[in-house]
């Protein structure tokens, strides 16, 4: 009986892999020719990555070499690029005029990358990552020096880049999204994949349109993004994606969408032909992954063989191949829907863990850093395994889990062998920490830290050092509680962070956290807006400002009102205004239908019930009539306070107009922990109620009286005589010094008078009597200046922040 | 094969998904108020009713952390996911959900 024919087209991994999946079954069923458009044997191509990286040679990542196809039997036709199915006559056509009849018929023509249509695509030095002639290509032209920039950072795109680098180029990756690997990371691990990369020469350029790729000659030399930057290169790499090769399906009228489709036997609209591999599109979705390819062969290799096995779809894993960053994707990484997230971060080692859990199962996971527990989660996720038993030890991975299983967590303290380190940071055994506890009757979590160092660096031990106490002391241990936490998304309070900002040049949010061990992935509503003021007020000038993290009023410059509308305070410098300004201001009323207009408390003029499109607009009037913002919304420099002083006033004993119009122009756009109010009385009479303002001027025949503390809000209470100063200058510097310190030192949220109440009158006295710390502290203030002393309003009337006033759409306006 | 039954619904393009800042937010006025588009720090997208089931406070003004967003009026949390308050303001409203869908990067707002 003569055998049936089966032939495939494509000598790649999927073809190759699949007749080996007909092989193992039933080695003498059929016939067997193997169509590849590569004139080489069949070869692993995922790992031409490290190829490129020149960690491994070709040799190495073959897989089929010539002996195999000889020993199978198997007709290789390398280099013979198919043209046509004829499915009448079941025979295909090669372009080489040789013919092969079968019986039946694989399609595993794979994926063709995409190029981008960008104008001088077809320039010399462009290519694509996609079989071992572009590597080749690459490598010719990777001499050390030479630059490259690889537009795509998905996981190819990244492993080009790092491969360049690797070889002695500059590479440069750049990214249309704001986030690497965007598919299969979340922003904290794609900040710090970012990190790790620039730490092995890969740049990255995020939120990156290319636009046009420059020449020279025919030859690349460089590429220019949309918003008219241009990187110079002599290699430009695209990697942006794979696209499902289908011409060949397409011409012999099989059903083709995105990729040939195929139903649960991996059949096409063709009984005697199949598909497999990156050409497929299988209920809808599209595989450019290994694991799923080779789920596919083992259906097919049952198929081909009377077997029964239906192809249901795969679950995805990803793992970056790139030495020394360890990262792996799976399922749901992002969460959703009745989603919850187990966050862990080891400052120290640099990783980053997400657990989701959905109905109490492994959903999904993102892990940098440390990914060797990523086939143990993918495990638990496929399976299914309720997790609710071990979800306290999840995150800790498997080794930590199937050693603690069953054990309640203070019999797992107890079982910790005495070797065992709790506190990283200091290295810190249990035994040693257990040995002070009862030899020198230790009984506070305060007094461990002080003789051992445990817990003492980063805190993330504590808890385990409050289980030994309360393991030796039993009933007679209470839980201290430290510092208040800055929010429910860490154990650290507010000093620590703002201490561990300077120590450790922190300077972003995503940094912070990462250092810092935050437990969400991005934080919340208290503690962004914290962070975000802590780094402005550490890094000024370095730092950029992120607007999400935020408050509303923030971001659009203006109060937000209980209707949604806004209400808008030009500054008025000192109180003082003029005919010119006040016409101008009754002008914007007028032109923009402004519903209230009232004085404020801080002697300004507030237009209140302003539509947020209109804002823009109404700053535009008032910034030509020369008024800025006056900050009215801002944890910041609010107003400066007047009475009329000697100009005018009969008791008057200093120019506390002109003062209070001099503190105003040097400190307005500062931001603080919390609002700051100030006044300048002229004399002891106060007609501008200096005393119960945050800082507070009372002028007297010698000299200026400096006041601190007051509040007249939610709570009352007078301020307190911080300086008696001589002169004017003096008066400016001492509240500029004092302003600084609060900025520096205070938490977010917490007014001047609550700081004083914590730290004290005396610290601040200390801070503000010793020249040198005051002149400091007035520099620093004064440098931080230069760059927040610009209007906001102007900068918006410019076009910043458009996408902020303007609504997305207007095209559901009406109905 | 497979062809995927649609609600009835007509959807309209609003946009494309990069328009909307990450851990941020944009609104899209209709004939019957405002509707805000979130996209999440991990690059997810939602779409709720710009008013908080408290007092009304345009959501799409809020903080956006997680999948959730705190109302710059009286900081209710919603989660995105289903316009439910959240923490101790649970069970006390909802923000209705508004059909949304990402087709090659662009925002397509569904309309019942």
């Amino acid at each position: 009986m003569t055998k049936e024919r089966l032939v495939v087209i494509g000598n790649g991994m999927a073809g190759c892999r699949a007749v080996q999946e007909v092989l193992k079954r039933d080695p003498g069923r059929y016939d067997i020719t193997i169509f590849g458009a590569e004139p080489r044997v069949n070869y692993d191509r995922i790992m031409l990555s490290p190829v490129l990286a020149g960690e491994k040679s070709f040799a190495d990542i073959v897989i089929n070499d010539e002996a195999w196809y000889a020993d199978n039997g198997i007709d290789l036709r390398a280099g013979a690029r198919v043209e046509v199915i004829d499915r009448e006559a079941r025979l295909v056509r090669a372009a080489d005029g040789t013919e092969a009849p079968y019986d039946r018929l694989i399609l595993a023509t794979g994926s063709d990358p995409i190029r981008l249509p960008l104008p001088g695509a077809d320039l010399a030095g462009v290519v694509t990552f996609r079989d071992l002639d572009d590597v080749e290509a690459m490598i010719a032209a990777a001499k050390p020096g030479a630059k490259a920039v690889v537009i795509g950072g998905g996981l190819l795109g990244i492993e080009a880049a790092y491969g360049l680098s690797k070889r002695g180029m500059g590479a440069t990756v750049v990214h249309l999204m704001d986030v690497l690997m965007e598919r299969q990371l979340d922003a904290s691990a794609g900040f710090l994949l970012t990190e790790a990369l620039a730490e092995k020469g890969v740049e990255t350029v995020l939120e990156a349109q290319s636009e046009e790729i420059l020449g020279a000659n025919g030859r690349v030399s460089g590429l220019r993004l949309k918003d008219g930057r241009v990187l110079d290169c002599d290699l430009l790499v695209m990697a942006v994606g794979i696209r499902p090769n289908g011409t060949l399906a397409k011409a012999a009228e099989l059903e083709v969408n995105r990729g040939v489709v195929v139903d649960d036997s991996l059949r096409t609209s063709d009984p005697a032909i199949y598909a497999i591999g990156e050409c497929v599109e299988h209920r809808g979705q599209c595989y450019g992954l290994v694991a799923p390819i080779w789920e596919m062969c083992r259906t097919l290799g049952e198929a081909l063989t009377d077997g029964e096995a239906a192809y249901e779809g795969s679950s995805l894993s990803t793992r970056l191949k790139v030495s020394g960053v360890d990262v792996f994707s799976a399922g749901k990484h992002l969460g959703g829907p009745g989603c919850e997230d187990i966050v862990f971060r080891d400052a120290g080692r640099g990783v980053y863990k997400r657990i989701v859990l959905e109905e109490g199962k492994v959903a999904g996971a993102v892990l940098f850093g440390d990914a060797s527990d990523g086939g143990w989660y993918f495990d638990l996720m496929k399976s299914g395994e309720d997790v609710a038993a071990f979800r306290e030890t999840l995150v800790f991975g498997q080794a930590a889990t199937e050693g603690l299983r069953g054990l309640d967590p203070s019999a797992a303290v107890a079982a910790m062998a005495d070797t065992a380190e709790v506190c990283g940071c200091n290295g810190v055994c249990k035994g040693e920490i257990t040995a002070a506890i009862t030899d020198q009757g230790l009984t506070t979590l305060e007094s461990v830290r002080a003789v051992t160092k445990a817990s003492a660096s980063c805190g993330t031990c504590t808890p385990l050092v409050e289980k030994l106490l309360k393991l030796s002391l039993g009933a007679a241990f209470q839980v201290q509680t430290g510092p208040k936490p800055v929010c429910g998304c860490t154990h650290h309070g507010h000093d620590d962070v703002r201490r561990r900002i300077l120590a450790e040049e922190l300077k972003s949010i995503p940094a912070v956290m990462q250092a810092l061990e935050w437990t969400t992935p991005d934080g919340c509503a208290s503690c962004r807006p914290a962070l975000n003021y802590y780094l402005v007020c550490a890094w000024p000038g370095d730092y950029r400002d992120d607007r999400q993290s935020r408050f509303v009023n923030e971001r659009v410059h203006a109060n937000i009102q209980k209707d949604g509308t806004y209400s808008v305070v030009p500054r008025m410098w000192g109180g003082v205004t003029s005919a010119d300004e006040l016409r101008a201001i009754a002008d914007v009323v007028d032109k923009f239908d402004i519903p209230t207009v009232k004085v404020t408390g801080g002697q300004r003029i507030d237009l209140l019930g302003v539509k947020k499109d209109d804002l823009p607009a109404v700053w535009a009037d008032l910034n030509a009539a020369g008024m800025v913002s006056g900050h009215a919304y801002a944890k910041g420099l609010r107003t400066v306070k007047t009475c009329v002083g000697t100009d005018w006033c009969r008791f008057g004993t200093q120019d506390s107009t002109g003062l209070g119009v001099r503190l105003e122009k040097f400190m307005w756009g500062s931001w603080s922990p919390a609002k700051v109010k100030l006044a300048v009385s002229g004399c002891p009479r106060n007609c501008a109620e200096a005393t119960c303002k945050d800082i507070g001027v009372i002028c007297v025949d010698s000299g200026y009286e400096i006041h601190v503390g007051g509040a007249a809000g939610l709570h009352i209470k007078g301020t307190e005589v911080l300086a008696k100063v001589a002169t004017e200058d003096e008066a400016v510097w001492t509240i500029c010094a004092v302003m600084q310190f609060y900025r520096e030192d205070a938490w977010y949220l917490e007014r001047v008078y609550k700081w004083m109440e914590r730290i004290g009158l005396g610290a601040i006295k200390a801070a503000v009597e010793d020249p040198e710390r005051r002149r400091a502290l007035y520099d620093r203030f004064s440098y931080s200046q230069r760059f927040y002393r610009v209007d906001p309003w102007a900068e918006r009337v410019a076009g910043r922040d458009a996408h902020e006033f303007n609504p997305l759409s207007r095209r559901m306006e009406f109905a | 094969m497979n062809a995927l039954v649609k609600d009835p619904i007509m959807w309209t393009d609003v946009g494309a998904v990069t328009d909307v800042p990450l851990r941020g937010s944009r609104r899209v006025p209709t004939a019957d108020g405002d509707i805000a588009i979130f996209r999440t720090g991990d690059g997810r997208v939602f779409a709720l009713r710009d008013r908080c089931p408290h007092k009304g406070g345009p959501l799409s003004q809020g903080i956006v952390h997680g999948h959730a967003v705190t109302c710059p009026l009286h900081n209710w949390s919603i989660e995105l996911a289903t316009g439910e308050a959240m923490g101790a303001d649970r069970g006390k409203g909802c923000a209705p959900v508004v059909p949304l869908e990402v087709r090659d990067g662009r925002l397509l707002l569904g309309r019942i």
